[in-house]
């Protein structure tokens, strides 16, 4: 047993692939909360593969991935947000186009140069093989920025979050905190994609806020359950793809499916209860008496 | 006498309006016109009720109101640094989202804190106004595990809570009982006579409007202005909704009768 949860630690790699699993879980759990709440969960997906293109182009030309995938990915994040403000072509249609087409250049591109050609399924599902020190440290740096934002717009977040209209008129600069959102998305899922994969990364995204959800009705508690959530998935995804030889993305993926599961079974009954509960009306309103004449409010 | 006499220059200081609209016409992309040369005035102490069928452009008024849309004819003069509280429609707001009622009224906050964490004067500020609107022992309870009138009333509280000298509140009584709209009337009724300006679009005629001091009648282009009395009239009213009503007085106020000359469907068995 405790041989199973050492071994890893025997290979360089192997402990970087341990730290960035966790952290990519995390990550994707607390910035997943406002991806759900904001109805975004299918920007999520389209910006991983959006983002798969830009990898692509950095493979074929030898350029640093994190530098051109992420110039790519801020171009594609920026440009889906704006799309979504707009209500001319509906949301997800532009956000299909856009991305899917990112991907499908990504996939040709790698078909054409062999020798990025055998890390497709790597890329795709995720692969905790080579994960480097850099890696781990840019995933590091990305998650204390992201909570050092999260808690320092808190409020905004939230206000845009729930209502952004009403945040709007409220003096939020709602344009600004929706592309903070999206920068903070983007980054996100730069630095966890080589471990998630392209494709499984938007169930990460979603997974433990729904989980989270489920658990609590409050704000705060639902970021850290989720995040806690997301940080076990990666944790146990990890030991899991090393041992059974699984691409770590699917594994990941399914410990959250699991924990899901559970989570929806033992809370099912508790779910019936939270069905709105109306109080009584005489509950309400100590000072208003119910007057029954039709008389007009007085004019001042 | 002096006091009256402090008040009389109270209300001569406070002519100018909060908002103006002045031959304001908005459309959206391609359509026809959805506010066609409106023109209004939102002066300080007002209560005003924009009424009119739907798709008549109440709800742009408030946007316009509210610097969320700009015509593309015409001006929008606010008052600088006008503080305005609005509250949405109920139907609007995400019930699922996870918030308490007091984390509700929090967002509205406007002294700059972006933290998470809350000062006493925050709390202090909530609990007030909680209580003055008669939910204080609901602050720690989810949105949705409250009654259609304590939800609509977590609204007011927010929009209060940046203490506002402007309301604007769209359809406040839609989809809610005869009893919680006999309340949401008097709580107006209180907030307008501590001071707030308040604007409200409705449809509902004999629930809302007829009990509103100052009524405009919207169907995109101005219909007519005025007290109910003066503008609940048959002429008025088919104009704005292009439909024939009846008008009958009761107890001083103008009570419409919608449909006089639709057909009546009968029971069939």
């Amino acid at each position: 047993m405790w041989n199973t949860l050492t071994e890893p630690f025997q290979y360089g790699f192997l402990r970087h692939a341990i730290v960035v699993c966790t952290i990519a879980g995390a990550l994707c759990g607390l910035l997943g909360v406002f991806v759900t709440l904001r109805g975004m969960s299918y920007i999520g997906h389209g910006l991983s593969h959006a983002i798969f293109g830009g990898a692509a182009i950095c493979a074929a030309i030898g350029l640093n991935f994190f530098v051109g995938a992420g110039v790519w990915g801020l171009a594609s994040g920026l440009a889906v947000s704006r799309v979504t403000r707009r209500r001319v072509i509906a949301a997800d249609a532009a956000i299909g186009v856009i991305t899917t087409a990112s991907f499908a250049f990504g996939i040709a591109l790698l078909g054409l140069y062999s020798r990025v050609k055998q890390s497709i399924e790597a890329t795709v599902f995720g692969s905790v093989l080579g994960v480097s020190l850099t890696d781990m440290w840019v995933i590091i740096a990305i998650a204390i920025a992201t909570a050092a934002i999260i808690i320092s717009y808190y409020r905004p977040l939230l206000f845009t979050t729930f209502d952004p209209e009403v945040a709007d008129v409220s003096g939020v600069n709602t344009a600004r905190i929706d592309a903070l959102l999206m920068l903070l998305l983007t980054f996100a899922i730069l630095a966890s994609m080589k471990v998630l994969g392209v494709t499984l990364i938007a169930a990460a995204l979603v997974i433990p806020p729904t989980i989270a959800r489920l658990l609590t009705n409050s704000f705060k508690r639902m970021l850290i359950i989720s995040t806690g959530v997301g940080a076990f998935s990666g944790l146990v995804g990890m030991y899991l793809s090393y041992h059974l030889d699984i691409s770590s993305g699917a594994t990941i993926v399914l410990v959250n499916f699991i924990l899901f599961a559970t989570a929806y079974t033992l809370t099912g009954a508790k779910r019936l209860n939270r069905q709105p509960t109306p109080t009584p009306p005489t509950e309400t309103t100590p000072s208003v008496p119910a007057t029954r004449s039709r008389q007009p409010l007085p004019t001042s | 006498m002096n006091a009256q006499g402090d008040t009389m220059d109270a209300r001569v200081d406070s002519i100018t309006p909060l908002v103006r609209l002045d031959q304001v016409t908005c459309s959206y992309a391609h359509g026809r016109p959805v506010l066609d040369d409106v023109s209004l005035t939102i002066r300080p102490g007002t209560f005003t009720g924009i009424v009119g069928p739907s798709g008549s452009g109440k709800t742009t008024v408030l946007r316009l109101l509210l610097g969320l849309v700009h015509p593309q004819i015409g001006t929008v003069i606010r008052r600088p640094d006008l503080r305005v509280g609005y509250v949405p429609q109920v139907e609007t707001i995400n019930w699922n989202f996870p918030v308490t009622v007091a984390e509700t009224v929090l967002m509205s906050a406007r002294n700059g804190r972006r933290w998470p964490w809350t000062n006493t004067a925050e709390e202090d500020g909530v609990a007030d106004v909680l209580d003055r609107l008669g939910i204080g022992d609901l602050a720690d309870r989810h949105i949705r595990q409250l009654s259609g009138g304590q939800q609509q009333r977590v609204f007011i509280a927010r929009a209060l809570f940046s203490s506002p000298e402007l309301l604007l509140m769209d359809e406040p009584t839609s989809g809610v009982d005869i009893r919680t709209r006999h309340e949401m009337l008097h709580l107006l009724a209180e907030l307008h006579d501590s001071g707030i300006s308040i604007v409200v679009t409705t449809h509902d005629l004999n629930g809302l409007a007829a009990h509103l001091p100052h009524l405009v009648c919207l169907n995109t282009r101005v219909m007519g202005v005025g007290a109910p009395t003066e503008v609940l009239t048959p002429d008025i009213l088919e104009r704005t909704y292009g439909a024939p009503m009846e008008v009958l007085e009761h107890a001083g106020m103008p009570l419409i009768i919608e449909g006089r000359h639709a057909p009546t469907v009968r029971h069939t068995s």
